[in-house]
């Protein structure tokens, strides 16, 4: 039996701008799970994700995609990834099916495949009514659902958001969240920054709590609590415990 | 707060917000370069009064009264500035209603809001007429040294003609709103601000051609069939003329008719303003378009870049309206070429440097808009494919349009001229080829939305981009007419964009 490959491993991370945004981090996420990362404003949450991206380039380190180098071999990391910001930047000109038919073919999906896929997709967003309008009228949350769906359109093996459910309506967060269930249900692994902690304490398998660019905690949320000797409190509790702990030390 | 104070605040209001947006336009958002801007404008002033001085230094000892001839010459002079505050004017509106990032908060304030959009229909005409006075400064200034003070009525000229301009495109505007809605009417008053700046010499060069086979304007203005056509020196018509040279009577009256012409369509206006912003912040929400039949299409990923990058440049309205008006300008030389056939003119060598400095002006705003102008960067970038390949597709696609909007018009030149078709067709390549590799080596990270503002964020690229074009235009035409001299100005138009490539960001 092979051994079993993981989704993500990062190890001595390392990003600086003007001071360590991203510190010597190690992370080993699995496959098929759904792992929250959470932190402070400033914390490095989206400057790791960007780095794992490949939109940034870090100091020292290494980014291993599904045993693929990302760094030695971007290309084919990437065509296993899929990126979705917290702004979603989708072209004003298009319509939601024409971002996916160019998100698809950049990918190289076959049109055959992509094109039901996009369609369902963007019908279970609730864009069903909008998919001939041009994305320059739509509100923030439709814009971040299109985002969504683009991202989803040429199946990735790993998925990373940064805060995707910011600016969604509470109908939207829910079926956002159910699409991504349902993705790591079908052996898909799942990144996401959120600020949260509910959604983190109810969807991710893992969580891993970053401060001052380094990891201060990880587990699932019964492991936290024991980790911290706190068995009956919420993550909230605890989130604020770590940072504030971190930011003494 | 009482009304004529609330009003004069939102006037300071505005002002302030005018000043610094020129501000950041000039420096580019950076305080450092104030004094270096400062001095440049002032330097630049200087020197455009040696053109301004060869333009109309002969013309300052015009007295009153005027020969026709020398009023249809200054009256042509008012109309041309007048149309071209006119585009300026319309745009300002257009921006006003479509960009403006505080119509929420002013409309939700508890203000009279027929007041409001009095003070910002009064600062449009303000900013036309300051940007007018501005630029014709050097040549009233040489006109008052050449000829006296009494020149100096003709900023007041350019002051009555700014207001007029500027009501007359609020009038516009706002009348197309009502007539074909806010979503057309933004290319529309776009293309409209476009034809309306460059129409009046394009039909004065263009009649110059039909009557005396050149490109120069003041061939038709000052020719006898002009002057016997026009009406008497005595005529209402010649009140700017006069009133430029110094006739204070027809300036107040001219200044009277601005300022009325501006207060009746505030007063007319002012309150649909509002309105017609509510609509055009509306507007957006309802772009339904016909669903496109045929599905997704198949090919390669180069293939999916370039077709999404036509796609967008095809649906951008201001590209759009800058692309009719190179075509525009190439009008003249078009209809050049056409009789040219009939006589074998010489004149057809002019074709060359027009054609080639449109393509190269041309590939340089259709390069920032596909390289620097990219709304989706993330998603390119984190996209299975080298850098260098979305790069390639970028450029393949500013160059295959170039050759789409030029090359008929060199097809047509090579039946009159091959050799001149084949230098014209290289000199438009190198051109586009220059203004595109700059936009490349100064590429920065941009929405497409951004691109009046492209010029701030390089002024080296900026004037790269310009000289260049400048450059090739005139090799090509050296070329044609005097080979040796082609082959200095190419090597030296080859050493500015290699010079620019040195110190370009890109490069470090």
């Amino acid at each position: 039996m092979e051994p079993e490959t993981s989704a993500l491993e990062l190890r001595g991370l390392t990003k600086y701008f003007d001071r360590p945004a991203v510190d010597s981090l190690d992370l080993t996420i699995r496959t098929g799970e759904f792992y929250a990362l959470v932190g402070p404003n400033g914390a490095g949450k989206t400057t790791t994700l960007r780095m794992v991206a490949g939109l940034l380039r870090p100091d020292a380190g290494s980014v291993t995609v599904f045993g693929i180098d990302a760094l030695a071999d971007p290309v084919a990391a990437k065509q296993l990834m899929a990126w979705v910001p917290d702004e979603p930047m989708i072209y004003d000109k298009l319509t939601p099916l024409e971002y996916l038919e160019f998100v698809a073919g950049l990918w190289g999906i076959e049109p055959a495949i992509a094109e039901p896929m996009a369609h369902d997709l963007l019908v279970s967003l609730g864009l069903e009514a909008h998919l001939h309008e041009r994305c320059e009228g739509f509100s923030k949350g439709m814009r971040q659902k299109v985002a969504l769906a683009g991202a989803l359109v040429h199946d990735p093996r790993l998925i990373i958001l940064d805060e995707p459910l910011t600016g969604l309506d509470a109908v939207s967060a829910r079926h956002v969240k159910g699409l991504l269930g349902g993705r790591v249900r079908a052996g898909c692994t799942v990144i996401m920054t959120t600020h949260i902690l509910e959604v983190a304490e109810r969807m991710a398998d893992r969580i891993g709590v970053i401060a001052s660019g380094r990891l201060v905690a990880e587990g699932t949320l019964a492991e936290l609590r024991q980790q911290n000797g706190r068995t009956d409190t919420s993550l909230e509790d605890l989130f604020i415990a770590l940072v504030n702990f971190e930011a003494a030390a | 707060m009482s009304s004529t104070t609330a009003l004069t605040w939102f006037a300071r209001h505005e002002l302030r917000l005018a000043w610094r947006e020129w501000l950041a336009m000039m420096t580019g958002g950076r305080r450092k370069r104030r004094p270096a801007v400062a001095v440049g404008l002032v330097a630049f002033a200087a020197i455009m009064h040696l053109p301004a001085w060869a333009v109309v230094g002969r013309f300052s000892d015009l007295v009153l009264p005027l020969d026709k001839s020398s009023l249809i010459v200054i009256t042509s002079t008012i109309v041309m500035a007048w149309t071209l505050m006119l585009s300026q004017a319309i745009e300002s509106v257009t921006r006003v209603f479509y960009a403006r990032a505080d119509l929420d908060l002013i409309m939700s304030s508890p203000v009279n809001l027929a007041n409001v959009f009095s003070v910002r229909i009064a600062a449009i005409a303000l900013a036309v007429t300051a940007m007018a006075l501005l630029f014709s400064t050097p040549f009233i200034d040489v006109l008052v040294i050449g000829g006296g003070a009494r020149w100096l009525s003709a900023f007041g000229v350019v002051a009555a003609i700014g207001l007029s301009a500027a009501a007359v495109a609020i009038a516009v505007t706002i009348v197309l709103f009502r007539l074909i809605g806010p979503a057309r009417t933004r290319l529309i008053a776009q293309v409209l601000a476009a034809i309306i700046g460059a129409g009046f010499i394009i039909a004065l060069q263009i009649a110059a051609i039909m009557s005396y086979g050149t490109l120069s304007r003041f061939a038709v203005v000052t020719s006898e069939a002009a002057a016997a056509y026009a009406p008497d020196t005595d005529s209402i018509l010649w009140w700017p003329a006069r009133a430029a040279i110094g006739d204070i009577e027809a300036l107040l009256l001219l200044l009277a008719l601005g300022l009325l012409l501006l207060g009746a369509v505030m007063a007319l206006f002012s309150g649909r303003f509002a309105d017609t912003a509510i609509d055009a912040a509306a507007q957006g929400t309802s772009t339904r378009r016909r669903p496109r039949t045929g599905g997704f299409r198949p090919g390669s990923r180069q293939q999916v870049l370039r077709r999404k990058e036509f796609a967008l440049l095809a649906r951008d309205p201001w590209l759009i309206s800058q692309t009719l008006m190179q075509l525009f300008y190439l009008l003249p030389p078009a209809v050049l070429l056409w009789r040219s056939f009939a006589d074998s003119s010489l004149a057809i060598i002019l074709i060359t440097p027009v054609v080639v400095m449109a393509a190269g002006q041309l590939a340089g705003g259709l390069a920032w808009l596909t390289i620097s102008g990219e709304d989706a960067p993330d998603l390119v970038a984190t996209a299975p494919l080298p850098p260098a390949r979305v790069i390639r597709a970028k450029i393949e696609v500013v160059l295959i349009a170039i050759a789409v909007i030029f090359m008929p018009m060199v097809a047509v030149l090579a039946l009159a001229s091959p050799w001149q078709a084949a230098v014209t067709t290289g000199g438009v390549a190198i051109a586009a080829a220059s203004a595109t590799a700059i936009q490349l080596w100064f590429r920065v990270q941009a929405k497409r939305s951004q691109f009046r503002r492209r010029q701030t964020s390089s002024r080296l690229a900026t004037f790269a981009e310009a000289f260049s074009s400048i450059g090739w235009a005139s090799t090509s035409a050296l070329a044609l007419a005097l080979p040796i001299a082609g082959i200095v100005s190419g090597l030296i138009t080859a050493g500015l964009v290699a010079a620019t490539w040195k110190f370009s960001p890109q490069r470090e």
